[in-house]
């Protein structure tokens, strides 16, 4: 925690991988100042490829979306909506039609930066897709790509319930592969926090053992209620087939306006039906064939 | 102050609608990239992603399809000795889903030199690892299965090495109709179980849609090759029916703002046109005798509905809200 100094979670030193602890991150966006240090310190030591430099027109987000190249992205909500009991200035003018009944001396306005990333989901859709085995579970419960095995067929990207795997295109470094966040597996297994965490300079992202997370974050939102923002939860879907994310937020309204889905599935719960179908055509087929044979020769 | 003049009425309206919407279209004015998008999700960009895959991959569908296919009705053949055609059915099943398949897939392949790796273990839960599977199955009883049956038909071999040969034929022939049917129907399997509303609502469609094209495209090829027997033509009329029955299930099968790729946008345009082709135009072409109109129809609606469906894949995937109604989400937005 902020204070704590090198004592903190984000940066003393750990053995989680060799004790095999379940570690997350925490996200919460009402202390992020989005300074991108975090897309900074991901890009630099996990040596991601530049996808581009574009002016969104977005807000201050010029980086877009997750993706093969994108392992950490900086949101930037901008909402006429009143952020805990803060007063915004007056800003509009009188319009009787509008529903701001007294623009003069409310017209509220909030900013919100949260910084997305790969969710670690407890059951992964695209660890269950993937049909060479290069994505795995590590010790730490992180979900990880072995970029040596991958041979980019593409199927996790349409398996993510959360959008964020992607196969690198040409002409990038290392193209072909699919990428995502790796929890900084290689820093975790030297005993070091993940890139991001690391640099984050008001713990927005909190790295450490996710019991803990998850108690942290239950406080944080109690907190934040009752300091007059109603609308704080977190997001972390125990209750879709997900059953989980080791990478969760605590967001401010809906998670719709991130471009967090209300209730993620893993698609492997589609199977069966999907199965059945295809089964019962097979069966089908062949009763036909033998049908137009017998019959009609 | 407001007058109530309708010029000044008129920008009262403008400057409500720029507050409601926060963008004003208006004539000759191009507000692409206007100041104040208020999209859908965050800034509407996609919540999940839309696949990768390039044309490869329906072009596999359809062969995939024909191929395996083709290998059920090349059993058939054998069992009531027209071994004319089940040669001919065998070639098809070789050529199209022993070798034209997999060079698809390993040509779609951000890394076509590790294609082996795909056979590194094996997943039942993977859809993609079930077809590497069965595809590598499918390979490996078409190509002996036919080398077999020409030796058997040449009558290379005699006594009991050709007896040995016309058993090895039948079982190989076999095996390669029973991975067939698979390889035509998990194709449906695979991009059903995915994350994109417009494939996952229709599940259980997709497989039906798959395999009965795969079996109406290998009788209409084998009809279009010169084998019109009654046989292929009931198959015809059997695929050609059943995708009739497809149509006018999607038709009905609407689930508002989630499949909207189907319904609203030209993407939609492939699968219907296709399974037009595939569906009642055969069958009109059948009813009236003109059987290799109806194949050809029955092979370009096939090949059409593939593509739509991945066309429709990539539409749904970028739709933030769709993903949303699948989900009986709300539409929020950033902004």
């Amino acid at each position: 925690m902020i204070g704590e100094g090198i004592q903190s979670t984000n940066q003393r030193k750990h053995s989680y991988v060799k004790d095999r602890v379940e570690v997350g991150f925490f996200t919460d966006p009402s202390v992020c100042i989005g300074c991108k240090a975090c897309e900074v310190a991901c890009k630099e030591w996990n040596q991601v490829p530049d996808d581009g430099f574009t002016w969104s027109g977005n807000s201050y987000d010029n980086t877009g979306h997750l993706g093969a190249s994108t392992w950490r992205h900086v949101m930037f909500l901008e909402q006429d909506r009143q952020k805990g009991n803060q007063v915004t200035g007056p800003m509009g003018l009188p319009n009787p039609k509008s529903e701001i009944r007294n623009p003069q001396s409310d017209d509220p306005f909030r900013w919100v930066f949260l910084s997305d990333v790969c969710k670690h989901c407890e059951e992964a859709g695209c660890l269950e897709a993937c049909p060479t085995g290069s994505i795995v579970r590590t010790e730490v419960g992180s979900v990880l790509v072995q970029n040596d095995v991958c041979n980019g067929c593409g199927y996790c990207v349409v398996s993510c319930p959360f959008g964020v795997i992607d196969r690198r295109p040409e002409p990038l470094h290392d193209a072909g592969g699919a990428f995502k966040c790796t929890f900084c597996y290689d820093r975790q297994k030297s005993g070091l926090v993940p890139a991001c965490a690391k640099v984050c300079p008001t713990e927005s992202i909190v790295f450490g053992r996710l019991d803990d997370l998850r108690a942290r974050g239950a406080q944080r939102v109690q907190q934040l209620q009752e300091s007059g923002y109603s609308d704080a939860q977190l997001y972390d879907p125990t209750e879709t087939s997900v059953r989980g994310i080791h990478a969760f937020f605590l967001i401010l309204g809906e998670p719709e306006a991130y471009g967090l889905p209300p209730k993620p599935q893993i698609p492997t719960i589609y199977l069966k039906s999907a199965w059945t179908s295809a089964f019962a055509t097979a069966i089908a087929s062949i009763i036909a064939t033998l049908v137009a044979f017998a019959f009609f020769s | 102050m407001t007058s109530n003049s309708p010029s000044e009425k008129r920008l009262e309206e403008l400057r409500e609608q720029a507050w409601k919407e926060g963008v004003v279209p208006g004539k000759g004015v191009d507000v692409a990239g206007g100041p104040i998008p208020r999209k859908p999700g965050y800034y509407g960009q996609p919540v999940v992603k839309p696949p990768v895959w390039t044309w490869q991959i329906p072009l596999y569908f359809f062969v995939g399809g024909l191929g395996g296919m083709s290998a059920v009705i090349a059993s058939a053949a054998i069992l009531f000795h027209q071994v004319d055609l089940a040669r001919a059915a065998m070639w098809l099943a070789a050529v199209s889903g022993a070798v034209l398949s997999p060079v698809l897939l390993i040509m779609d392949l951000g890394r076509p030199k590790l294609f082996l790796n795909m056979l590194r273990v094996f997943k039942h839960r993977s859809a993609m690892s079930m077809g590497a599977w069965i595809l590598s199955l499918f390979g490996a009883c078409a190509v002996p299965g036919l080398i077999a049956l020409e030796l058997h038909s040449h009558h290379v071999f005699a006594g009991t090495l050709g007896q040995l040969i016309r058993i090895a034929a039948g079982l190989f022939i076999f095996g390669s109709a029973i991975f067939g049917t698979l390889l035509a129907t998990y194709t449906g399997v695979l991009i059903g179980a995915t994350v994109i509303p417009a494939w996952f609502l229709h599940r259980t469609l997709l497989p039906i849609h798959f395999g009965t094209a795969g079996l109406g495209s290998a009788a209409g090829l084998l009809e279009l090759l010169g084998h019109r027997t009654a046989a292929l033509n009931f198959l015809g009329c059997y695929a050609a029916g059943v995708e009739l029955a497809l149509l006018i299930w999607l038709s009905f099968d609407k689930h508002g703002a989630a499949n909207r790729a189907i319904h609203e946008h030209r993407s939609g345009w492939l699968i219907r046109i296709g399974e037009v082709l595939n569906g009642p135009l055969a069958i009109v072409f059948r009813f009236f005798g003109l059987v290799p109109f109806a194949a050809i129809s029955f092979l370009i609606g096939a090949l059409v509905s593939r593509f739509g469906w991945i066309v429709v894949g990539k539409v749904s995937g970028s739709d933030p809200e769709a993903v949303f109604a699948s989900q009986n989400g709300r539409v929020e937005s950033a902004r």
